[in-house]
């Protein structure tokens, strides 16, 4: 038995001992060639880290930023990373780049690795969920490290003093691109792919069926909430759902608006975007779209930072502080539409716009916002928002 | 061999002490993992490399950043060992059931239902001491989490629904109920933009292990992958997994409670898997909402295969991915690489750990085969 297993043994061993033997003649050849095609490009990319650091003659210094998805999502990440592009500009700044971080100690881990390791002093963790409870206990743990986050959670005395929040009224730029879509749709039905039933997104849905309303009274809006910020499938299946309900211009609220654009340009409808531009993905049927304009929030900190003033806990902006913009208006609008797009805009400029004014009422009748009563734009309560205003079909629950 | 003075008790030999094995083979045995194991993450390392060369960046550079973001300082390792600490325990969700021939990838329905279950527990135990908090949250976790498997192995033991795919539909379920519960009758109001649960209370967090910046998860998962290797490999109980898992037929036939096995052996790994989603609420978030649903589940599956579903193998692959994680930041961060290069590493890296498979039981008798030839030649001597 054992001389049986073991003869049978020292034949295998044979076998494996050359095989081996050939592994590592391969992986030693293998070392050596990626070695050589490696090292012509070495010297170049040594040469460029070494271009960038020393026109530093400004304190130098290191930010990074944190995204929950991916940098080129065509949505709110790459709004994000568009910001951080503009930056690349300033002398002195080194800026390092994590993507798909999800919202769990990985990101805890993430912000001390850029602290510990690349020497970060700012930092930018940009999704909404990053704040509590990552973001409050990594300020307590490195109170010399500025934390600026997306979502205007801050709150005076409450939380760290290295903590800074911003965000933009971006249901401003809802408000116009629902002018566009109520312009210009034939069959009155606009669909709206959400992900959760929550104050920010039902504020976009309101402001974008408000703004369409405006122009066109006959417009409906259904709504679809898919459940999450990032679901492709389903948020597919809820843009072919609304098209086959007879929607004409799509629009969504969730991570990347990619998929539903797509899936509109696909079925020959319109569609307006949300976050970044998806203009590219849909060249025949983009009307516009709500975008984030971070590039203003982005250099108005560092700035600040790189020159030692005190900055902002919190800030926010529409249009008027140039927090958001509109994507350039596509083939299919046409010039009385863009101009009451304008229109609009304009007002939100001069601050004469008001999208909450009573009466309103909600979709199941009810009288949220009395008559002669007005809610504008800073108005805290409408960040507790919990209704879909009448001419939206879909329940928040 | 000189005749012993206490004739018939003569020590018997090692060889039949050891299993029938000689006890260089068995060095052999228990080194051969580590060794193939090793040399797979070496081979992995050079295609990876031919894919660094290939973007123009010189692998041994990338290397030694990512050996310094695992491993190389102090916070590193910690980093690493605290990415580690979940996926010990959903990977048990895997390993375990896998002694018994079932595939189980729901581990992260179960992190979910048990995070949900000890939020729920912390709530409602407002006013008691921490430690009591925690222990029942601990129960609350464990025992839910269980509670799901269990009924993927009730479902198959007894009406023979594949586990496969019942776990992985049994996670999107809990997946829904967890959103259903944290935006509807557990949401906290407070919590506009991102609905969760109340708060269970700072001061019943569970804190950092003494020493380390690294949350009693850590613990509790090297403990359960100690524990699952105990009752696996040393117990009546593993045996009788491993030949319910070796011969279904062969284990009824020997009178096995095969469907009662099924059952406690999926209610354990659903408590490994419940007690990772108490521990993401007790240590980190502190509520339990959207953020339970971070893949550790999944992970786990990749974590348990290529252990080859041993619970002791479980500790050192958790350790590697914790690894990759930690350091694959660095890789985007000064190397401007995507995230998914990380994955690329991953992918290749357990394509070959799974194709080194078929070395096992040559390469030992390599290196260890003259040790055993003379041994049991003494043996039988």
């Amino acid at each position: 038995m054992y001389m049986f297993s073991s003869a049978r043994a020292a034949l295998g061993s044979r076998r494996a001992f050359v095989t081996s033997f050939a592994l590592l003649a391969t992986l030693g050849a293998l070392v050596s060639c990626s070695k050589k095609s490696a090292e012509p490009e070495a010297p170049a990319a040594a040469s460029g880290a070494v271009a960038a650091a020393t026109p530093a003659a400004a304190k130098p210094f290191t930010v990074g930023f944190i995204y929950v998805g991916s940098k080129t999502d065509y949505g709110y990440n790459q709004a994000h990373a568009e910001g951080a592009k503009s930056l690349s500009s300033i002398a002195g700044l080194k800026i390092r780049e994590e993507e798909n971080v999800p919202e769990t100690l990985d990101v805890q881990k993430t912000m001390e690795s850029m602290i510990n390791l690349d020497g970060a002093t700012v930092l930018f963790p940009t999704s909404f969920g990053y704040f509590d409870p990552h973001i409050l206990k990594m300020a307590e743990k490195y109170p010399s490290v500025t934390f600026l986050h997306c979502g205007g959670l801050y709150t005076e005395g409450k939380h760290p003093k290295n903590v800074g929040s911003y965000f933009g009224y971006i249901d401003e730029a809802e408000y116009v691109a629902g002018i566009v879509a109520g312009l210009t749709t034939k069959s009155n039905k606009l669909g709206f792919v959400a992900a959760k039933p929550i104050p920010q997104v039902l504020r976009n849905i309101n402001s974008y069926t408000l703004g369409a309303r405006s122009v066109n009274p006959k417009v409906t809006t259904t709504v679809i909430f898919t459940g999450d910020w990032s679901l492709p499938v389903k948020e597919a299946e809820a843009a072919n759902s609304l098209i086959d309900q007879g929607a004409d211009v799509l629009t969504a609220h969730v991570d990347s608006p990619k998929v539903v654009i797509e899936t509109a340009e696909h079925r020959g409808i319109f569609s307006t975007g949300y976050h970044a531009s998806q203009a590219a993905l849909a060249p025949k049927g983009y009307l516009t779209g709500a975008e984030w304009n971070w590039e203003t929030v982005y250099k108005a900190y560092i700035e600040k930072i790189q020159k030692g003033e005190p900055w902002d806990h919190l800030v926010r902006g529409g249009f008027k502080e140039n927090f958001i913009k509109m994507s350039p208006y596509g083939a299919a609008v046409s010039d009385a539409t863009k101009a009451k797009a304008e229109e609009a805009k304009k007002k939100f400029l001069d601050g004469t716009m008001v999208v909450y004014a009573g009466p309103l009422k909600d979709n199941t009748g009810k009288e949220v916002i009395a008559a002669g009563a007005q809610q504008t734009q800073r108005d805290i309560v409408l960040e507790s928002m919990g209704y879909l205003v009448e001419g939206v079909k879909g329940a928040v629950h | 061999m000189p005749p012993s003075p206490a004739g018939a008790r003569a020590p018997l030999p090692q060889a039949l002490v050891d299993g029938g094995r000689a006890p260089g083979a068995s060095l052999a045995r228990r080194l051969e993992p580590v060794l193939i194991s090793l040399a797979a993450v070496c081979v992995a390392l050079l295609i990876f490399g031919i894919f660094l060369a290939f973007d123009g960046l010189n692998p041994l550079d990338v290397y030694a950043e990512m050996f310094r973001g695992a491993f190389g300082t102090w916070f590193s390792f910690q980093n690493t060992l605290q990415r580690a600490a979940p996926l010990m325990l959903t990977a048990l969700c895997t390993a375990l059931p896998a002694q018994l021939g079932l595939v189980v990838i729901g581990g992260e329905g179960a992190l979910v239902v048990g995070g949900v279950a000890a939020a729920m527990a912390g709530i409602a135990m407002q006013g008691a001491s921490p430690y009591a908090v925690l222990t029942v949250m601990f129960i609350a976790g464990a025992a839910s989490g269980g509670l799901w498997i269990a009924l993927v192995g009730a479902l198959r033991a007894y009406r023979g629904v594949n586990e496969t795919i019942s776990s992985l539909l049994m996670a999107y379920i809990a997946i829904a109920l967890m959103n259903h519960l944290v935006e509807g009758p557990l949401r906290d109001p407070a919590s506009l933009n991102k609905p969760a649960t109340r708060h269970i209370g700072e001061l019943n967090m569970l804190g950092a292990m003494p020493g380390l910046d690294v949350h009693w998860g850590l613990f509790y998962g090297i403990v359960a992958c100690l524990l699952g290797w105990v009752l696996m490999k040393r117990t009546v109980f593993g045996f009788a997994a491993a030949m319910t898992g070796g011969n279904l037929r062969a284990a009824l036939l020997s009178g096995l409670r095969v469907k009662r096995l099924i059952v406690v052996t999926s209610f354990l790994a659903g408590a490994a898997a419940g007690l990772a989603g108490m521990v993401e609420v007790a240590a980190v978030h502190g509520r339990a909402n959207a953020s339970l649903v971070a893949g550790y589940g999944y992970t786990g599956i990749l974590v348990a295969f290529v252990a080859r579903q041993n619970p002791l193998g479980v500790l050192p692959v958790s350790l590697l991915l914790g690894g990759i994680g930690a350091s694959g930041g660095l890789l985007q961060r000064n190397f401007n690489l995507p995230d998914a290069s990380v994955n690329v590493l991953q992918g290749i890296l357990f394509m070959v750990i799974l194709a080194a498979e078929t070395l096992y039981g040559r390469f030992s008798a390599w290196s260890f085969g003259r040790k055993p030839v003379s041994t049991s030649a003494e043996a039988i001597a």
